[in-house]
């Protein structure tokens, strides 16, 4: 039996609210700072939460060829862009002209763009019959013909990051889209894994982009009680596993890898960052509101992720180590969340779960929705790359149900060789990627 | 070149939801009858609009609370009318498919469900959901200052409390997966594709090469979307999709593909969910397959306007993923004796898939049979490329090509014409989205 292809990283990229290249954000990681502070996009100081870890100083037009070929492009699309063209050039693929664009396709965990708000407003309270509690159609259409614009309405739509990308970068394999709330980049990831292994393609990019820091991003997000509502110091609120964690705090983004067969990367003299060494997702299949209280899907992942990368969880290394060596927590910091993902940690390691560090950049650079996956992936690639662990930060008072080492506050030089990154979405989506140094 | 033997995927389901009904049944006579769905939008006055018909589900064929068990129906008041629709079609395969499930009615408690949850994955595209407007902005108007101006800083305070806690849960894309994967107690490997009207081919490929690998015994795979609220078909009178439907014209008569005077497309609301299984599964449990997905591939079209409202009109990546997938099939192009295209209306874009026709099937694509389908229920989005599949899979089991209506003076085999008996190996269905994604599937008869 022939062993499937195996799968490199050769590029990386991101642009958060920590900044827009590999070694700027990493440093700030280091340093643990926090990229929270007041909303500035919107009038939010009246709403439950008025604070979120917004991207800043970031021009599209840096990063891409011709501005004006993207100039309809929404803040999402610009970002997905941006990290984009950082793991294109670190790939090497600007300079290399052999690519076959037919057999190189996008895989995208990409959120839908950012409402027109103002203009959407404006329309339906002029088309609102207050009488019949009800929007009267042609009133409204009439308003909304004139109040909205055709390119802001068309952009909204969740594939046009992927559309754009396959523009810009001229592939034109396969291409998805695929939206599963919190887990959807590292989903994507792990399925443009799937179509380079069956031999589909020699080359994808994959990732994620979303920013929902807009009005109804905030609202729905405030109604579900999910978000932090500190009064305090922004950079404060977001504390995952510690004891008085209080939701999550919003970020924005994108992160992108390009992934190759090994064979591929080797062909064209490239140097893998990374190998992908296992993808697993399951559904929860439980209720819409709340995870399964015993993490069974959460595990079920990790557990498909690690026997994919034929990793015993059980089982220390001939060295002494645990299994592996860092876990990129999905850590959002909701109580839910960061107790049961410790549950699933422990059920699938056992009495080792409590010798692998695990923290939550989030605590930094807040939660970057659809796109926090991917990100997450790209902090384990540097922490293998630099021999360091991203802190937990804000991480103050102990749980006494969450027993892990979460590497609070400070980030902590450790041998790193192996790491896991777990993200689980809004409904019981669940996925899990295990990624390696390259050992050529 | 030829591959390892792989694992067979066939459909032993097919719950297709569209304006007439759910299920093949109801579809299957209005198309062998040449019956278009298209008329007039009754759901709320659309004429402020140049387009104001489109293939709406009548209330009285379709209540979500029939499909799902009595302890769930709760949480039918956080669907969105996609998420019913998927609800709805996932029922009805599930029903075809002779599965037992945690939720169907007439099971025992604690019966055994046919095959273990853990096996069982979901893969659903779905759309942009737009929220309710009228459930929005009853919350908005109550924001207004003094001037009847929306307020932020009102909003925060007193308006969005008016909104139900659960609110951003209607509208999530993957609560259609969500809700499907609780209510048929799914756990395996599942994903929300939102590539327009390509996320059900592609959802239903990635059903195929999930349960190929292995990663799962059979998956309830397919689309649903329901665009025919206020922004939805705003959405689509901006970027030029619709046809105009001024009065005095019969809504049934404007969808004419591939005709060198359509005007464009109309939208449906609908979709479908499929069960696809492993041969070996099927058989195991003595299920009757209805036909194999024998070939899948997909492709990103070139767009001039970089957001692919305008695809690339060579339809050479529509003709990449075709004859990929035929490849995939392991048949040559003169095995297809059927094809379900876009089939649109909206002239670009078939006249981007004619010529894709032309460069897979050479002199041959101006005689193999067009299958219609949005002539009859619209242009259903997400759900789009789940309907061709099940249309297709139904013409395999029954030997027989639907009607097709409208169009006259196509020089495909696409012109207007009687059902009629036909011998169908293989089906190649084709969509493309708006935004370039293109997939295509080859389904052949079984056995």
């Amino acid at each position: 039996m022939p062993q499937p292809p195996r799968i490199v990283i050769t590029g990386m990229g991101w642009v958060t609210p920590l900044g827009h290249d590999l070694q700027t954000v990493w440093g700030r990681l280091m340093r643990s700072e926090s990229g929270m502070a007041p909303i500035d996009r919107f009038d939010a100081r009246t709403f439950p939460t008025t604070f979120a870890a917004q991207v800043r100083n970031f021009d599209v037009a840096n990063f891409v060829e011709d501005a004006q070929v993207h100039r309809t492009a929404g803040l999402n699309t610009c970002f997905a862009l941006g990290a984009a063209r950082q793991a294109w050039e670190q790939a090497g693929l600007s300079s290399w002209k052999g690519l076959n664009r037919r057999r190189a396709g996008i895989y995208l965990g990409a959120g839908e763009g950012v409402l027109d708000t103002e203009h959407y407003v404006a329309a339906n309270i002029a088309g609102w019959d207050p009488s019949k509690q009800a929007i009267d159609g042609p009133r409204w259409a009439a308003a909304a013909l004139r109040e909205m614009t055709a390119m802001r309405e068309i952009e909204q739509e969740p594939n046009m990051p992927v559309s754009h990308l396959a523009r810009e970068f001229g592939l034109r394999g396969p291409s998805y889209n695929c939206l599963t709330a919190c887990a959807a980049s590292t989903q994507a990831i792990g399925e443009a894994c799937t179509i380079l292994k069956r031999g589909d393609t020699d080359l994808m990019m994959a990732g994620g982009t979303h920013t929902m820091i807009h009005m109804l991003g905030v609202t729905g997000f405030n109604r579900l009680t999910a978000l932090s509502t500190s009064k305090g110091d922004p950079t404060k609120a977001s504390r995952p596993f510690d004891r008085d964690r209080d939701g999550f705090v919003m970020g924005e983004g994108s992160g992108m890898v390009i992934l190759e067969t090994l064979e591929h990367a080797m062909a064209r003299g490239a140097t893998p960052v990374a190998e992908v060494l296992g993808y697993g997702s399951s559904a929860d299949a439980f209720r819409i509101t709340d995870i399964q209280p015993e993490g069974r899907g959460a595990a079920a992942a990790m557990t498909m992720a690690l026997r994919q990368a034929r990793i015993d969880a059980a089982t220390r290394r001939a060295d002494g180590r645990a299994p592996i060596d860092y876990i990129s927590a999905h850590g959002t910091g909701t109580k839910e969340n960061d107790s049961i993902e410790t549950l699933a940690v422990k059920r699938v390691f056992g009495p080792l779960a409590k010798d692998i560090p695990m923290s939550s950049v989030k605590s930094m650079m807040g939660h970057l929705i659809a796109a926090a996956g991917a990100v997450e992936l790209i902090t384990c690639v540097m922490a293998i790359q630099s021999g360091m662990l991203p802190p937990t930060i804000n991480y103050s008072n102990p749980d006494p149900e969450l027993d892990l080492d979460y590497v609070p506050n400070t980030a902590r030089p450790a041998k790193v060789d192996v790491c896991l990154s777990n993200s689980f979405g809004f409904g019981g989506q669940n996925d899990t990627l295990v990624v390696s140094r390259w050992n050529g | 070149m030829s591959r390892p033997a792989r694992r067979r995927v066939v459909i032993t389901g097919l719950g297709p939801v569209s304006a007439f009904g759910v299920g093949m049944a109801p579809l299957w006579q209005a198309m062998i009858e040449g019956r278009s769905a298209l008329r007039p939008i009754a759901r709320w006055d659309a004429s402020g609009l140049p387009t104001s018909a489109a293939a709406e589900i009548p209330a009285e064929l379709f209540d979500v609370k029939s499909y799902v068990p009595k302890s769930y129906r709760k949480a039918t008041k956080v669907m969105a009318r996609d998420i019913e629709l998927a609800v709805g079609a996932a029922h009805e395969a599930v029903r075809d498919a002779g599965l037992l499930t945690k939720s169907m009615e007439g099971s025992a408690e604690g019966a055994t469900p046919t095959l273990s949850p853990d096996r069982v994955g979901c893969h659903i595209g779905a759309g942009l959901i737009a929220a309710d407007i009228d459930e929005l902005t009853t919350a908005l108007y109550t924001a207004r200052d003094e001037a009847g101006t929306f307020s932020y800083a009102l909003w925060g305070t007193q308006g969005m409390s008016n909104l139900t806690p659960l609110w951003l849960l209607k509208y999530l894309p993957n609560m259609l997966a969500c809700h499907v994967t609780i209510i048929h107690d799914c756990q395996g490997p599942s994903n929300t594709i939102t590539c327009a009207e390509t996320s059900a081919a592609l959802s239903i490929g990635e059903s195929m090469r999930v349960i190929e690998r292995g990663d799962a015994d059979a998956c309830l795979s397919g689309g649903a979307e329901a665009r025919l609220h206020p922004m939805g078909m705003l959405r689509q009178v901006f970027a030029k999709r619709l046809a105009p439907t001024p009065e005095g014209v019969d809504p049934a008569t404007v969808v004419r593909p591939f005709d060198p005077a359509a005007t464009g497309g109309l939208l449906g609301e609908g979709g479908g969910i499929l069960v696809l299984e492993a041969l070996d599964s099927a058989t195991a449990r003595g299920a009757t397959p209805i036909a194999e997905v024998a070939g899948y591939a997909a492709a990103q079209c070139f767009c001039p306007d970089t957001v692919g409202v305008m695809v690339n009109e060579t339809g050479e990546e529509i003709a990449a993923a075709m004859a990929n997938a035929i490849a995939d099939a392991g048949i040559g192009a003169d095995a297809i004796d059927a094809i379900v295209p876009f089939g649109s209306g909206i002239a670009h874009l078939d006249a981007a898939e004619a010529a894709a026709m032309g460069k897979v099937f050479g002199s041959r694509a101006t005689s193999i049979p067009v299958i219609q389908v949005m002539p009859f229920v619209g242009n259903c989005g997400a759900g789009c490329g789940a309907l061709s599949v099940a249309i297709a899979a139904q013409c395999l089991r029954t030997q027989t090509l639907p009607a097709r209506i409208n169009t006259t003076r196509s020089s495909l085999v696409a012109n207007a014409a009687p059902s009629s008996s036909a011998r169908l190996g293989h089906i190649l269905v084709s969509t493309t989205s708006l935004g370039g994604q293109t997939a295509a599937i080859v389904l052949r008869a079984h056995p």
